[in-house]
């Protein structure tokens, strides 16, 4: 009984993570509609800074964080004027494309400078254990670190000014515009933010996991999974669908081999889609305001 | 009168070609440079390049009264069974080469041996332990290290002395080499009088094994087997160490063997990892360098020390050269009888292979060891603790 509390737990946990790289993506969809495929290269990113930064440079780790932070967001604002500007309003395929070879080109430089070594953060901090299962430290951390940062996010996004342009711009592009929003820099600053939100959810699933240059692509389809499952464009949803997510993988393996998991996955993820096309956040009233 | 020059001049440069060429052997070979399987390819090119440049730097391989020189021509399979199937067709029918060596992993080798047998090549087998390989009806393919089916045969022997009824878990890599470890071993926890806690596998691109190391700990597991090759193994002793999962006997197959390892700090201590060779074994050769000498050269050349990976790919080509010196020819079928004949001992230890159709090619002589991280003055070294006419320091057990 124990093991499956422990299980899901740490299904709690680690989905909080997931649910933070999913919100990077969300916020961009929701905002300009555009499926962003660097989402990838940017966890990629955070986790080979927090590595350089804890490792080469000695810092401790979470005080990478807003290192992280502040460098994968002017790292998506660079993105954006480089491979987005361009194609938004255009249809979504334009921006898939875009953002797609963008990522080659990422992951083909990493790989030539780094291989596909696997890479290993130095990060331990006392657990917490629960008859004999152990909850390490990282994992705990990172779940708190992302309910922080999920909780500046919705403050950010209801209780400030850019805040609102961002929701206004998101609703309504030319309205917005209409209303002397300047909905360029405002979309630059939302790609940067799902940047940022991307690059500190590699910071974070490195101080839990070892990873690669091409880590990247699992957790990215991950992100997508959770992403559609919360609902486009809501970012409290998204961090929900990867913790109910997280507790799917910690509720079924226990009774199940691992293999299967994935299959149980994806299959109630097919499920909610036909029951539910809007996501779970169909669950609940939307906000309206 | 220009264009016959022409002519002329384009067909004595083909002539050239083959003068050029008939000095040389030319050896190929796939290296995981990228992908899951980077880690231990690139040591076994590393050990096969080590052999290269000795051979090259005495002036060649001695056939009858020539000398021949080896060439290597290799490509990036990024760890995928479809580049390896592309790749290899290509080095025979483009490249020419003469003989080849394997990629690395079982599950790779079996690709490119269907290849080399389609054209008849001999290829030398460093990295493909699963022995389905060679049950498939095959006359040029020679395994040169010790088949999958051993790899745990040390592990169980040393955990019956402390503990005849254990627990154990079997948690290993959805892939060829490792099922074909696990099935073998599970046969032989169960023979020793131990019991089967657990037995499942994981898709090989697992990154997260919380959820598993939770259900080992579930099963009341005391000893943990498994694993598949460097990425998982890392990972999976890693989290093993963070859950607390304080299991008494853990062996881990590949990954720990790598000098990689020891980044783990902590979290290596007490693994043991069944190998195919350490620098402290002490075979004496019958020709080829000491082990000491491997040793020596490897760590000159590369500054790391070498592990069994770069010893199987040293091997390789060591027992070709002399194969070829034997036959005094390059011929495939006259070298390939050699390699039939061949009972020999090297700083590898001793090869023969097996000569019946039915598993040609099958490493019949060559035993394992068990190897264990283990720390001396704060220092991560690793020890070999079985068999233990061969070992160099006392097991730890439990690890903890």
């Amino acid at each position: 009984m124990i093991g499956l509390l422990a299980s899901l737990l740490d299904g709690v946990l680690i989905g909080a993570v997931y649910g933070l790289a999913a919100m990077g993506i969300t916020l961009i969809w929701g905002v300009m509609d555009v499926v962003n495929l660097t989402h990838g290269s940017l966890i990629v990113a955070g986790m080979f800074a927090v590595y350089a930064l804890a490792g080469a440079a000695g810092l401790p780790v979470y005080a990478t964080l807003p290192i992280v932070l502040v460098g994968a967001f002017l790292a998506g604002l660079a993105l954006y004027w480089i491979s987005v500007h361009r194609v938004i309003g255009q249809p979504p395929l334009m921006s898939l494309l875009s953002t797609f070879s963008v990522n080659l080109v990422l992951v083909g430089l990493g790989t030539a400078i780094w291989s596909t070594d696997l890479f290993n953060v130095p990060a331990s901090l006392p657990g917490f254990s629960l008859g004999r299962y152990t909850f390490p430290g990282t994992h705990l951390m990172a779940a708190a670190l992302t309910a922080v940062i999920a909780g500046v996010l919705y403050l950010f996004l209801y209780r400030t000014r850019i805040g609102k342009a961002v929701r206004a711009v998101s609703g309504n592009r030319e309205a917005a515009e209409l209303v002397g929003i300047p909905t360029s820099q405002v979309l630059a600053l939302a790609f940067g933010l799902g940047a940022a939100l991307a690059g500190v959810a590699g910071m974070l699933i490195a101080t839990m996991f070892p990873f690669t240059v091409l880590s990247g692509d699992a957790y990215q389809l991950k992100s997508f999974v959770v992403t559609v499952l919360g609902g486009l464009g809501n970012p409290t949803g998204a961090l929900l669908a990867g913790v109910a997510l997280g507790l799917v993988e910690g509720l079924t393996t226990p009774f199940v081999p691992v293999s299967w998991t994935l299959v149980i996955e994806f299959v109630l993820f097919v499920l909610v889609l036909i029951a539910l096309p809007g996501g779970l956040v169909q669950l609940w009233p939307r906000r309206r305001d | 009168m220009k264009r016959t020059l022409l002519a002329v001049a384009l067909a004595a440069s083909f002539a050239a070609v083959p003068a050029y060429a008939a000095n040389e052997i030319t050896i190929g070979m796939t290296v995981s440079r990228t992908g899951a399987l980077n880690v231990d390819s690139t040591t076994q090119l590393r050990g096969a390049e080590l052999w290269r440049d000795q051979v090259n730097a005495r002036g060649g391989i001695k056939v009858g009264g020539k000398r021949y020189k080896v060439k290597f021509v290799e490509y990036d399979d990024q760890s995928q069974g479809s580049r390896v199937q592309q790749l290899y067709t290509r080095l025979i029918l483009q490249d020419k080469a003469e003989f080849l060596f394997s990629p690395y992993s079982s599950g790779l080798s079996a690709t490119a041996a269907v290849i080399s047998e389609q054209y008849g090549r001999v290829m030398l087998v460093s990295g493909g332990a699963e022995e389905k390989i060679f049950q498939l009806g095959n006359k040029h393919l020679f395994q040169c290290i010790t088949s999958a089916g051993h790899y745990l045969s040390g592990a169980i022997a040393e955990l019956k002395e402390h503990d005849p009824h254990a627990k154990v878990a079997f948690v290993y890599s959805d892939d060829p080499f490792s099922k074909a470890v696990v099935t073998a071993a599970k046969k032989q926890a169960e023979e020793a009088g131990m019991t089967v806690a657990m037995d499942e596998s994981y898709p090989p691109s697992t990154t997260d094994f919380t959820a598993i190391i939770n259900k080992v700990i579930s099963s009341g597991a005391d000893a943990f087997l498994g694993g598949g090759h460097y990425a998982d193994g890392a990972t999976l002793a890693r989290q093993m160490h963070d859950q607390k999962a304080d299991l008494k006997w853990v062996s881990i197959l590949v990954a720990p063997d790598s000098e990689k390892f020891k980044t783990l700090a902590d979290a290596a201590v007490g693994i043991t990892v069944p190998s195919q060779w350490e620098p402290q074994v002490r075979y004496k050769p019958q020709f080829g360098p000491t082990v000491a000498q491997f040793t020596k050269e490897f760590h000159a050349k590369f500054k790391e020390d070498p592990d069994y990976h770069a010893a199987s790919g040293y091997v390789g080509g060591l027992l070709l050269e002399h194969a070829i010196e034997e036959a005094k020819s390059v011929d495939p079928e006259k070298v390939a009888a050699k390699l039939n004949a061949m009972d020999v001992t090297t700083f590898f230890g001793p090869n023969k292979f097996a000569t019946d159709a039915s598993d040609h090619g099958l490493q019949v002589e060559h035993p394992m060891v068990l190897a264990q991280w283990q720390k001396k003055g704060g220092e991560l070294v690793k020890e070999m603790v079985w068999p233990d006419a061969a070992a160099t320091a006392k097991v730890q057990y439990p690890l903890h």
